[in-house]
């Protein structure tokens, strides 16, 4: 059922479209900027800056196409569990995986 | 928000239509056998089908264990009985009549899988949690009927692959429930394909059962029916679905990349440098045998929960319902719960401490396995408290009922040397481990769920289930259940290890060959004793077989025959009870509206010993003053 | 029976059912990603070093294809958009746009998954003519010779690439030493040929993860293309019945949609960029 928050009118939806489609051309022209510069020594720093722009990008994406902006507190309840379960798995494996008895040797 | 709070829509009575409110017809219409059995949208009519499969399923795994148990006991002998069928069915892995070493591996895994995952996960959390949490909560069906139904039949795919597997070339999977690489991949039989199709299909089915669930506890409850007026059995589905929802995605991952291994050979799981039967493999390498038990054990740790909380949640109904007073500690129950779900997604690791881990992170996954062990002791306590002054009914449900606390004490307590790193490197893959995840699965949660079969019995069919055999079934299951497991930690102590197919006879001995010759400083040979407790558990194992069949003919004999009783037999407050038997389709015949807590036993001004929760007479519980969400 | 909150919002919640139901699905959905992309940084991180590949895959092609579905994700909304102000003639033309959208992303995938699995890395004998101990060569299948066999060494194929003297010089091929090879046609016989292996899943963690995450990702692109067909073609006879439902259908589908797009957000830097 639509939300009386937003415009009921489709012409400032497409405006607002416009903007969104605008700053995700951007946000991708920086990433492949990125990629193909000379940043940082190695990978790491590109890598980095990559990842950094692609979850603005993502963030755009979720806030106003999936218009979680103007979502009830229970949606937001569940995303923050559900991140939060995200970063332990992929943190604390990686913790895991990368601590090592004193003495082991690595490659 | 705060202008529309609590303006529910007028109610529509029940009015028999399939299909979850499509519009069209509304024209009252008898459904035909397989809208009303095998196409039904029916939460309640699911619920069975789910119930039924899974007592299939579990009868099936408990069948493989007596046969592996023959085996541990008398290893190479041929089994009685069912030797010469074994041999005509599965040919050269059964030879003889007597299992083989892959063929017991095979048993070993599939009795793993079989009674988890089409076995106790679905009696447990889907059918009980669809035929009752519906009716607890004042809901006419699930929130998508169609999506249940969907899940029913993408688990019962996902049980007849596993079935299937035993019959392909080479049989089923042979690498244990757990399914560890390289092992699974390097097997050069296709068992482990069809494991892991079989996995992907039932862990689908889980995740739509839990979004089904979830929704509709959100989304469903009757007008009145707070979140802390729920009935704990709610409150615990309402966490096993939310572990079901986040923990079940990563071994799907894990899943489909072990699938990538095996079909199209990848290496995700297989490290460079990988030797087979003494050659170096043909793979890429570069992956990682660990990432496998990463993502294994963050479902598993969380599975263990959601085999003991619905359980929890059974054994709560049916201890305030006989004990005739309001549950002890209600809130402690609730927010120990979810507790309980948040902490297990953080412990997993102390599965893996022998796998060469640092002390960093294995002191964090010991403290957090610590922590959460105490919620768990409060969920018990609260329960065991319970207890305390109340006039208690000594009926069949309330007797598993009562066995699953110490029961499932054992389980847990005997858990904690696992979950420190220094007992565990001892005792890990011992029968230690094997005789405590038994202990709390086996006569803690099955115990739970015939608690749960006897209780509920009555809702579903108008008739009770016979005492008298009733009795007989647990007195005898008890017994028996200990005498099963209770040697095992010994045997576990004393150092013999798990999935060896001759009960680790042949490694007795060649210890026992060395020490005239060689020094073998690392192990003692196994006393005799430690073997001779093989023999004692296979009988104890068969006695169990022969209690559960009182338990079968009665299930059956009573549908027709028990003693029929009124909607509410047990005289309980909760709303499954406060409808017609069988509830019909849509579950009321009027609009229930909640009024009070659920264990509303034997208040003092009111004239029966319970109140129901939807009975507008007598002293409401005073609502809480904000509006929940 | 009907079920209460299909279309109307529950006045405590503030939401209806489906999209309940979404939100928790999705839930599950990062979960799976999750472990994939756990999968991914555990495999990079733990390659030895030098030998994660850079520069494999077609950044144009990757590029076109985030652009389309970036435009597809706003039709999307835009769909919905257009049924909540009831014109359901442009809610027509807008998912019309989001299936052809949906469907080139999966033309240009199938066609980068062709390339992938034209692309050889063949090891030559030591015996072969002219060659060095450990080179091969490297590239595109051009022709096969119509009596070509491995194993009973007849034959030959046509291969467009080069002839490589360590893997290591693959691993980069941004490196101005790679941009500089030349490509050329070689022919070589199938005497000469030790071992041959396209660039499939097999060939090494990073074709592995590439084909699992791309594979998965294009499923979920055909599952929701089907999904949006289905409420742009037969579907949308609830328009007439029910626009409300039919609205929150919509959206529900769309949220689906944008989470595909989210997935591809990340999907392409982590396998076109880095």
């Amino acid at each position: 059922m639509s939300d009386s928050e937003h415009p009921v009118d489709l012409k400032s939806y497409i405006r607002r479209c416009a903007a969104i489609l605008f700053a995700v051309v951007c946000t991708t022209s920086l990433m492949i900027a990125t990629s193909f510069s000379h940043i940082g020594n190695g990978w790491a720093a590109r890598v980095a800056i990559i990842l950094g722009i692609a979850v603005v990008n993502a963030l755009l994406v979720a806030s106003y196409l999936m218009h979680l902006l103007s979502e009830k507190k229970m949606v937001y309840a569940l995303l923050v569990f559900t991140v939060f379960f995200f970063i332990g798995l992929m943190g604390l494996t990686l913790w895991a995986t990368n601590d090592f008895p004193p003495g082991t040797a690595i490659h | 928000m705060q202008a529309n709070v609590q303006q529910f829509p007028p109610f529509r009575p029940s009015e028999a239509h399939a299909g979850g409110g499509d519009h069209g017809h509304g024209e009252h219409h008898e459904p035909g056998f397989f809208s009303k059995y095998i196409f039904s949208t029916d939460h309640k009519v699911i619920g069975i089908q789910y119930g039924l499969m899974a007592l299939s399923f579990m009868l099936f795994g408990f069948g493989l264990m007596l046969m592996m148990r023959w085996q541990i006991a008398h290893p190479g002998v041929p089994v009685p009985v069912l030797g010469p069928l074994l041999e005509k069915i599965l040919g050269q892995p059964a030879a003889g009549g007597a299992i083989s070493p892959d063929l017991y591996n095979s048993f070993g895994a599939m009795h793993g899988t079989i009674m988890v995952f089409l076995g106790v996960v679905p009696l447990a959390f889907a059918a009980f949690g669809n035929y009752v949490t519906p009716l607890m909560i004042g809901a006419p069906d699930m929130a998508f009927p169609r999506l249940n139904m969907a899940s029913f039949h993408v688990f019962f795919l996902g049980g007849v692959v596993m079935l299937v597997s035993f019959f392909i070339p080479g049989g089923a999977a042979q690498a244990g429930w757990t399914s560890y690489s390289p092992l699974a991949t390097t097997i050069p039989t296709n068992g482990q394909a069809f494991w892991l199709t079989g996995m992907v299909l039932l862990i689908t089915s889980s995740l739509l059962g839990a979004v089904n669930f979830i929704a509709t506890i959100i989304q469903l409850r009757a007008p009145g029916m707070t979140w802390m007026r729920l009935p704990f059995f709610v409150w615990a589905q309402f966490v096993t679905a939310f572990l079901l929802l986040l923990a079940f995605p990563p071994l799907e991952a894990a899943g489909l990349l072990q699938l990538m291994d095996n079909v199209a050979h990848t290496s995700f799981f297989l490290p460079t440098g990988l030797a087979v039967g003494g050659q170096l493999a043909n793979v890429s390498g570069g992956g990682s045998p660990l990432l496998w038990q990463h993502l294994f054990w963050f479902l598993g740790h969380p599975e263990v929960y959601v085999l003991i909380l619905p359980a929890m949640g059974i054994v709560a109904e049916v201890i305030t319902n006989n004990t005739r007073k309001p549950i002890w500690g209600y809130k402690s129950l609730v927010y120990a719960a979810l507790a309980v779900g948040f902490m297990s997604f953080i412990v997993w690791a102390h599965h893996m401490y022998l796998t060469g881990m640092g002390q960093k992170i294995a002191t964090f996954f010991q403290t957090t396995t610590m922590i959460v062990s105490i919620p768990s002791v409060i969920i018990l306590t609260c329960m065991f408290l319970s207890l305390w002054g109340g006039s208690i009914r000594f009926n069949t449900p309330m007797l598993f009922a009562l066995a699953f606390l110490p029961m499932f004490g054992i389980g847990g307590l005997t858990g904690l040397p696992l979950g420190l790193a220094a007992s565990d490197l001892y005792l890990h893959d011992t029968y230690y481990v094997i005789a405590h995840f038994h202990y709390v699965v086996a006569p803690g949660t099955i115990f739970a769920l015939f608690a749960g079969v006897y209780f509920w019995f009555p809702k579903m069919t108008g008739r009770r289930m016979n005492e008298f055999w009733g009795r007989v079934h647990f007195w005898c299951s008890f017994v028996f259940m200990n005498v099963v497991f209770m040697p095992m930690f010994a045997q576990g102590i004393k150092g013999m290890l798990r999935r060896m197919s001759d009960g680790g006879v042949n490694y007795s001995a060649a210890v026992v060959n060395k020490t005239g010759t060689a020094a073998s400083p690392m192990i003692d040979a196994l006393p005799g004793t430690v073997m001779q407790l093989n023999g004692w558990i296979l009988w104890a194992a068969i006695a169990l077989g022969i209690a559960q069949i009182p338990f079968i003919l009665n299930l059956f004999w009573s549908i027709s025959h028990g003693e029929k009783v009124d909607h509410n037999p047990w005289h309980a407050t909760t709303l499954d009870w406060q409808t017609p038997t069988p509830p019909p389709h849509g579950n009321f015949t009027h609009e229930p509206h909640v009024v009070r807590g659920p264990y509303e036993y034997s208040a003092p001004d009111h004239a029966t010993d319970f109140t129901p929760q939807d009975e507008a007479e007598g002293p409401a519980t005073p609502k809480p003053p904000t509006p929940q969400h | 029976m009907e079920i209460p909150y299909t279309v109307q919002n529950r006045p405590d919640t503030g939401i209806y059912n489906a999209k309940v139901g979404i939100w928790l699905f999705l839930a599950s959905e990062v979960m799976l990603f999750g472990g994939l992309f756990s999968a991914y940084i555990l495999l990079r991180v733990g390659a030895a070093p030098g030998e994660w590949p850079h520069g494999w895959l077609n950044v144009t092609l990757g590029t076109i294809n985030t652009i389309l579905l970036a435009l597809s994700a706003i039709t999307t909304l835009l769909a919905w958009a257009a049924c909540k102000v009831r014109e359901f003639g442009k809610f027509k033309f807008f998912h019309a746009c989001t299936i052809v959208l949906a469907l080139t992303f999966l033309g240009i995938k199938s066609y980068e998954y062709r390339d992938k699995f034209m692309h050889y890395e063949v090891q030559l004998q030591p015996s072969a003519k002219n060659r060095a101990a450990g080179e091969f060569a490297d590239g595109h299948l051009v022709a096969k010779s119509g009596d070509f066999d491995l194993a009973k060494k007849t034959g030959f194929i046509k291969l467009h690439g080069h002839i490589v003297k360590d893997r290591k010089e693959l691993m980069d091929l941004r490196s101005p030493e790679a941009q500089a090879a030349q490509h050329e046609e070689l022919t070589i016989a199938a005497a000469d040929i030790k071992k041959m292996e396209n660039y499939a899943p097999r060939h090494n963690t990073f074709t592995a993860i590439y084909f699992t995450l791309t594979g998965l990702h294009a499923l979920h692109i055909l599952g929701g293309t089907l999904v949006i067909f289905y409420l742009w073609g037969p579907g949308s006879r609830m328009w007439k019945t029910d626009p409300e439902r039919f609205t929150n259908r919509v959206e529900v589908s769309g949220l689906f949609w944008h989470f595909v797009d989210l997935v591809w957000i990340f999907l392409f830097p982590v396998l076109y960029l880095t």
